[in-house]
């Protein structure tokens, strides 16, 4: 037990931090690598065209991984955002602060793909489907989370309100997405399901396991830099990040 | 080679789907690398300046 | 009973009419203040017959929509208001000094705010009903829907209005914050006015902003309370 205080402790330190994570990103960059390429083939290449979509289907490897990474992203900034409530740590919210863009980005990717993949399969590139439109309350509630934490000067209070807004937002949102779902079954009875129930084949399911992976993957990478340099901006004036910024020399 | 491409018809809706994926994994490596670079030659910048800043009022004060 | 409260201090039933009291005669004070909100939400329901056209299905059709989207919208007017003042002379930090436990303090507040917004809306609703050929039973269950969903918008507003209330120009980002949180509300209010126009019965909608509102009651002045100390500190 007191190891494990320790240990978290020591990630409090952001020189420990910045040390750990330059060790750490190259694995994650590597993992990524290792999935994403082969992830790629498999989608482009290595798979079947779908029997009844076509090579239209292959979007579904970029669009579903991105969809459960946007509801990823955003519990993982719900957890970082009771832990800066909890423990005020403030690599959490670090955490919290970096993965609100990145999961903006998934969730716009999401929308996007989903209407790309929509305009052959229903005709048009906008359809009031619950999938998608619980995609775009999602980006509105990125997007207010950002808004928050950027409209606040002070960043420890910026943190600490932002957390109070993801956590709202998480509660929310199995509301939002259940009222929308039921909304479009009240609307639209026979709208054309892109993913049915249907069982899918083992030869979709390769490059769809390998892609959100290697967004997992990605995702890691992503934050373990980016925060890696937040953490370098929020302490440049101490002797820590002189030395990290003597060592590398010219 | 021309039929990978053509995506069976559905190329136009393919391509810029993993075009923008491709875009936004790129963004969001790109941008913290240039942040830490930016912050490191800001410090060695300063590093630099407060040096010479030093190295002067001693050479002043002899 | 409880050692933290000074002998001289209210005790909490007390603090708690005390809060709404004082919000209500504030803001009868400045009628101004409660009668805005309420013209927007008229001019507003107002626009559409003259964008749409006066033809009775069309606008009897848009109506539910129409109806609670104006109600949304003018409730947000009104929602900057509630910590603001506050804020601005001090009450807000007295607030939060008292030794009464700050949710319970919010919900007052809250309910105030409801007095003063949510209960005239309702009041005027049927009026706009009868603008927009709303039939008898969608009257009805508009007033019913609005009795039960207008609090959830005080009570989700609330956190909303805590945690921009520090900051100068909140209006525009409280709106972005709060109003995608309002879908639900707004969901099955709408259809519930639709159905009720059909025939149907709406015990299912009703029941869910019910549980709506049993929700919002429960964690939202928790919530507002937390993003208010994180505010004012």
């Amino acid at each position: 037990m007191n190891r494990f205080v320790a240990w978290f402790h020591r990630w409090g330190s952001p020189k420990h931090f910045y040390d750990m994570s330059g060790r750490w990103a190259p694995w994650m960059a590597g993992l990524f690598f290792l999935t994403f390429i082969p992830g790629l083939y498999y989608s482009l290449i290595g798979s079947p065209p779908d029997y009844q979509q076509g090579e239209s289907a292959r979007i579904m490897y970029i669009h579903v991984p991105a969809a459960w990474m946007s509801m990823f992203i955003y519990a993982v900034m719900a957890i970082a955002g009771a832990v800066t409530l909890i423990w005020k740590m403030k690599l959490a919210d670090i955490v919290a602060q970096v993965s609100a863009p990145i999961g903006a980005s998934f969730t716009l990717l999401a929308l996007v793909t989903g209407s790309l993949w929509g305009k052959p399969m229903w005709g048009t590139y906008w359809v009031w489907d619950a999938r998608l439109t619980s995609e775009l309350i999602l980006l509105f509630l990125f997007l207010g989370y950002i808004a928050l934490t950027t409209s606040i000067d002070d960043k420890r209070q910026a943190a600490r309100a932002g957390a109070v807004l993801a956590l709202v937002g998480v509660v929310n949102l199995p509301i939002i997405h259940y009222s929308v779902e039921w909304w479009s079954t009240l609307h639209q009875p026979s709208t054309v399901k892109v993913m049915g129930k249907s069982a899918i084949h083992m030869s979709m399911l390769i490059p769809l396991l390998l892609m959100s992976f290697a967004f997992k993957f990605y995702y890691a990478w992503v934050v373990l830099i980016s925060a890696r340099a937040e953490v370098l901006d929020r302490d440049k004036g101490t002797r820590w990040a002189e030395e990290a910024a003597g060592e590398k020399g010219r | 080679m021309n039929e990978f491409f053509a995506m069976g018809g559905y190329g136009a809706f393919v391509w810029p789907s993993y075009l923008l994926g491709f875009l936004i994994l790129i963004a969001h490596v790109a941008a913290p690398a240039n942040r830490r670079r930016r912050v490191l030659n800001e410090i060695r910048r300063r590093l630099r300046r407060e040096g010479r800043a030093a190295d002067k009022s001693s050479a002043g004060s002899e | 009973m409880n050692s933290t409260v000074a002998a001289n201090e209210p005790r909490l039933a007390q603090a708690f009419v005390t809060l709404l009291r004082r919000d209500l005669l504030l803001a009868f004070r400045r009628p101004a203040e409660i009668a805005n909100p309420l013209l927007f939400f008229v001019i507003v329901v107002t626009l559409f017959p003259l964008g749409i056209g006066p033809e009775p299905n069309t606008l009897q059709t848009i109506a539910p929509g129409v109806i609670w989207v104006a109600a949304l919208l003018a409730s947000m007017l009104s929602l900057d208001g509630m910590f603001r003042t506050d804020f601005d002379d001090g009450a807000l930090e007295q607030i939060l000094l008292s030794p009464h436990p700050l949710s319970v303090l919010v919900l007052a507040k809250v309910i105030a705010h409801w007095m003063i917004s949510g209960l005239p809306l309702i009041l005027l609703s049927p009026l706009l009903g009868l603008f927009m050929n709303l039939p008898a039973e969608s009257i009805v269950a508009l007033v019913l829907t609005l009795l039960l969903g207008t609090p959830v918008l005080s009570l989700i507003g609330s956190i909303g209005t805590a945690l921009t209330v520090g900051l100068r120009k909140g209006g525009v980002l409280l709106s972005l914050l709060v109003l995608p949180l309002y879908i639900p509300v707004l969901i099955f209010a709408a259809s519930a006015v639709e159905v009720a126009g059909v025939g149907f019965s709406i015990a299912a909608q009703l029941s869910f902003l019910g549980a709506l509102l049993a929700l919002a009651l429960t964690l939202a002045p928790v919530a507002t309370a937390a993003s208010l100390r994180i505010s004012v500190s």
